[in-house]
């Protein structure tokens, strides 16, 4: 195991000798959601206001590059493709952040590290956040749908 | 510092007692989150997004001004602390770190105080006139 070298400082022993659980990957999750909210979400949301306080052409500009062009055209159908993509993204990303902070204002009470408690709630919070990203999904198609 | 004795090794590279601050601030930010970040994304969902004069007339009321202008505060504040620490621990060299930490901080601020005026431009724009320049 590394950190036994004279003098050097001991090392965290490498990822690869542990077995995967959801422990560690909703570890890495939360910092994974968080890293693409703070940097892909903040950046849509400062577009999208931008573009809301401009004005009616700049925001009508901003829905059909992203969500929805009325004129059609290539260029855009590939871009609100991707603005989908992203947007659910995005909403998977907020709810296993927001799902994984709550679980982690439990653990700092100091509940919650036994094992098989530990395993539960960290595989409730990845598949609660899919779960929620499902119906948003599901509802906004269907809202989408019936005008 | 670094005059050879043991002390002046350590000093400037240990804890700088700010810690706790860090700790703190982040889960105060989180609940600030929960709460402003919980209302936008509710309002997104109940909001005719594509109609620019029915979510411009929205983030013009000054409760949903103010909320807005809440949570952008509580989110950079917050992400600069997050991804502070993802700084700290992946980018290493001391002139890269550094110079990553320094756009971190102009982000935060920049990117809160560009979503700052956006909302008070359209909170104040004058009744009638939908907001427009830029």
């Amino acid at each position: 195991m590394a950190g036994n070298e004279h003098g050097a400082r001991p090392r965290s022993p490498h990822l690869q000798v542990y077995k995967w659980g959801p422990h560690m990957a909703v570890s890495i999750l939360h910092r994974a959601s968080g890293d693409g909210l703070a940097i892909v979400g903040t950046g849509m949301f400062l577009w999208w206001l931008g573009a809301l306080a401009a004005g009616p052409d700049a925001y009508a500009a901003f829905i059909a590059c992203v969500w929805h062009d009325p004129a059609g055209g290539g260029f855009h159908t590939v871009t609100n493709l991707l603005g989908k993509i992203v947007l659910i993204g995005l909403t998977w990303a907020f709810f296993q952040h927001l799902f994984s902070g709550l679980r982690h204002f439990l653990l700092d009470t100091g509940a919650g590290y036994e094992l098989k408690a530990n395993k539960l709630w960290s595989t409730v919070v990845i598949v609660g956040a899919l779960f929620a990203t499902a119906a948003t999904w599901v509802y906004i198609f269907k809202e989408a749908l019936n005008g | 510092m670094g005059n050879g004795t043991r002390l002046g090794r350590v000093r400037g590279l240990g804890s700088s007692h700010h810690g706790s601050q860090h700790w703190l601030q982040q889960r105060l930010t989180a609940l600030g989150n929960i709460l402003l970040v919980g209302f936008l994304f509710v309002s997104f969902l109940r909001l005719p997004m594509t109609d620019h004069g029915a979510v411009a007339r929205w983030a013009s009321n000054p409760t949903v001004a103010l909320a807005l202008i809440l949570m952008l505060v509580s989110i950079f504040w917050h992400l600069r602390l997050g991804l502070q620490v993802l700084i700290e621990d992946y980018v290493h060299g001391d002139g890269t770190r550094l110079l990553a930490l320094v756009l971190l901080n102009f982000y935060a601020i920049g990117g809160a105080a560009y979503g700052i005026f956006a909302i008070v431009r359209i909170a104040l724009a004058p009744a009638g006139l939908a907001p427009g320049g830029m």
